[in-house]
């Protein structure tokens, strides 16, 4: 009885964590070497796949700003991740609300410290390029109309204050992880967060000026594309890594992320082609990304049939979701942040409860769970994320509007565009 | 010396320059022009929202020539440049005061 009683908590914990928690603390060479490369895949995702997935769909004099802000993110996250974020998130709990400081500036996370079988210092690294994203997502929220020192404080204050410790509730140990919340890779910690404080800082930004009718359409669609498509490849690591460890779980979690890819794309193209009788580029990258948005907190759960049944579950959810959001609720989220990553994430988060179903293919809940039980746990973690990113948004933006002296550049800065009004360069200069 | 100055659509620009070239014309501008006319502008649909956009792209040709080939070059340009359809374009034709060919100093028709 004993050691069956064992067993199932193993079984729990392993159900539970993203991480092998429980796994021996030995070092396993081979799940290193993934996890290196998965932390180098998922950093490419942002520097440049988002970056040029979003500077593609803005107008051309705000082209580099775009990339401006992701970059100026990745530098800053990246900092403040080692200072604090690391440790809030990832560092001993307090109450299950919050890491404490113990691992402030990476203390005692050097090269021979061990995090389940790969050393902890590749782990935070890992996690450091998740939370690089996560605010990145945001970016497109905003564009073409906020100040660039209003982008750096608003993404630190948001990667201490909302990112660490949801990260921490779901994958530090904390509140989340205890109650049994899924998020495989970052459904709830990653898009759920992103989407929803882009879609209040949208609303309380302000739309672009001409918003709807006369604001411009993608300059670039295939930069749009091209980024994408590095999303796309590096999303191979986000989900695949997630599963932190080089093995047939990683294997099936990048199986089951690349048909649902592929799913949401295809019935992306076939909405558009029956609605507007053109399959668009930007229409069918945007599915991708829907759909990878939804698999990912699904993804080390779920078997191909999951993937099938959640890209096609994601076309057709953000895409409406897009149009309600922009032309019923006419809230300017640009470049449809909520919509596609927030809606996405929350949409494969409650399906996971059933996808994870072994006659879905999953690999089953935990056990004594059913569908409907997992459904109510889901629905609280993603339900409390949202009530907790929008509230702190709110006090974020209004902090960092009164210490830039108001969020939005001027009206004549944003005609100009933010290339050269923030930034004293041209994306495009013919003749040069 | 005129100058003739036409208007036309993008994907014509080889058809009259290989037009123009079998006449014996041998040199002429071409620019990449945004406006409007007849045909007005057009929409694009992104992700459900329509963009409208005013301005479609052109291809402006400009070239001098002597004045007695000023009605060959028009008949060139429109048999070339034409489809038929609404916004094919416009030519223009314009008096020349003056030439100089810079390498040369050859002036009047001689720098054509």
């Amino acid at each position: 009885m004993l050691p069956l009683a064992r067993f199932g908590t193993a079984i729990l914990a392993v159900l539970l964590l993203p991480m092998p928690a429980i796994a021996a603390d030995t070092l396993n060479s081979g799940d290193t070497a993934w996890i290196i490369v998965a932390s180098a895949l998922v950093l490419f995702m942002t520097l440049p796949g988002l970056a040029l997935f979003y500077a593609g769909l803005v107008r051309s004099q705000a082209v580099l700003s775009v990339v401006m802000h992701c970059v100026g993110i990745a530098c800053l996250m990246t900092i403040l991740w080692l200072v604090a974020g690391y440790s809030l998130a990832f560092g001993d709990s307090v109450g299950g609300w919050i890491g404490n400081l113990g691992k402030a500036f990476f203390i005692g996370v050097g090269k021979d410290s061990i995090h389940g079988s790969i050393p902890e210092v590749v782990f935070a690294v890992f996690q450091m390029t998740f939370a690089i994203i996560a605010p990145a997502l945001i970016v497109g929220a905003y564009v073409e109309r906020i100040k660039f020192s209003g982008v750096l404080i608003f993404s630190g204050a948001w990667l201490l204050l909302v990112y660490a410790p949801v990260c921490h509730w779901v994958w530090g140990g904390g509140w989340m992880a205890v109650l049994g919340v899924m998020d495989f890779a970052g459904g709830i910690v990653v898009h759920a967060t992103a989407g929803i404080s882009a879609l209040v800082i949208a609303m309380m930004l302000g739309a672009r000026r001409g918003y709807p009718e006369q604001v411009r359409p993608p300059h670039n669609p295939g930069m749009t594309a091209t980024g994408a498509a590095m999303l796309w490849v590096g999303w191979y690591g986000f989900n695949g890594g997630s599963q932190l460890a080089a093995d047939g779980g990683a294997g099936m979690a990048i199986a089951a992320t690349h048909i649902a890819a592929a799913t949401a794309g295809m019935v992306w193209m076939i909405i558009e082609w029956t609605k507007f009788g053109k399959p668009s580029l930007v229409g069918a990258v945007t599915g991708v990304i829907a759909g990878l948005a939804t698999v990912t907190p699904a993804s080390g759960f779920v078997g191909p049939l999951g993937g099938l049944i959640l890209g096609a579950a994601a076309a057709i959810v953000c895409f409406y979701a897009v149009q309600l959001v922009k032309h019923s609720l006419k809230i300017d989220d640009s470049l449809d942040v909520f919509a596609v990553h927030g809606v996405g994430g929350i949409l494969g988060s409650l399906l996971v409860s059933f996808l994870a179903l072994a006659m879905f293919g999953g690999g089953g809940l935990a056990e004594g769970q059913t569908a409907m039980g997992q459904l109510g746990v889901q629905a609280i973690g993603v339900g409390v994320t949202l009530v907790w990113s929008a509230v702190l948004t709110v006090v974020i933006v209004k902090v960092t509007g009164a210490l830039t002296g108001g969020l939005r550049v001027s009206e004549d800065q944003e005609i100009e565009g933010l290339d050269l009004a923030s930034h004293g360069e041209r994306g495009y200069d013919i003749g040069r | 010396m005129k100058l003739v100055m036409a208007v036309i659509k993008p994907h014509k620009l080889d058809p009259v320059r290989e037009a123009l070239t079998e006449i014996g014309v041998t040199g002429l501008t071409v620019s990449e022009v945004k406006g409007f006319g007849r045909q007005k502008g057009h929409t694009e649909i992104y992700r459900g929202a329509e963009y409208s956009v005013a301005f479609l792209p052109k291809v402006k040709i400009e070239l001098v020539i002597p004045n007695d080939r000023v009605e060959q070059v028009m008949e060139v340009i429109r048999d070339a440049a034409e489809t038929g359809q609404i916004g094919d374009g416009k030519i223009f034709v314009i008096d020349v005061e003056r030439s100089m060919r810079i390498r040369t100093g050859e002036t009047g028709d001689d720098a054509l």
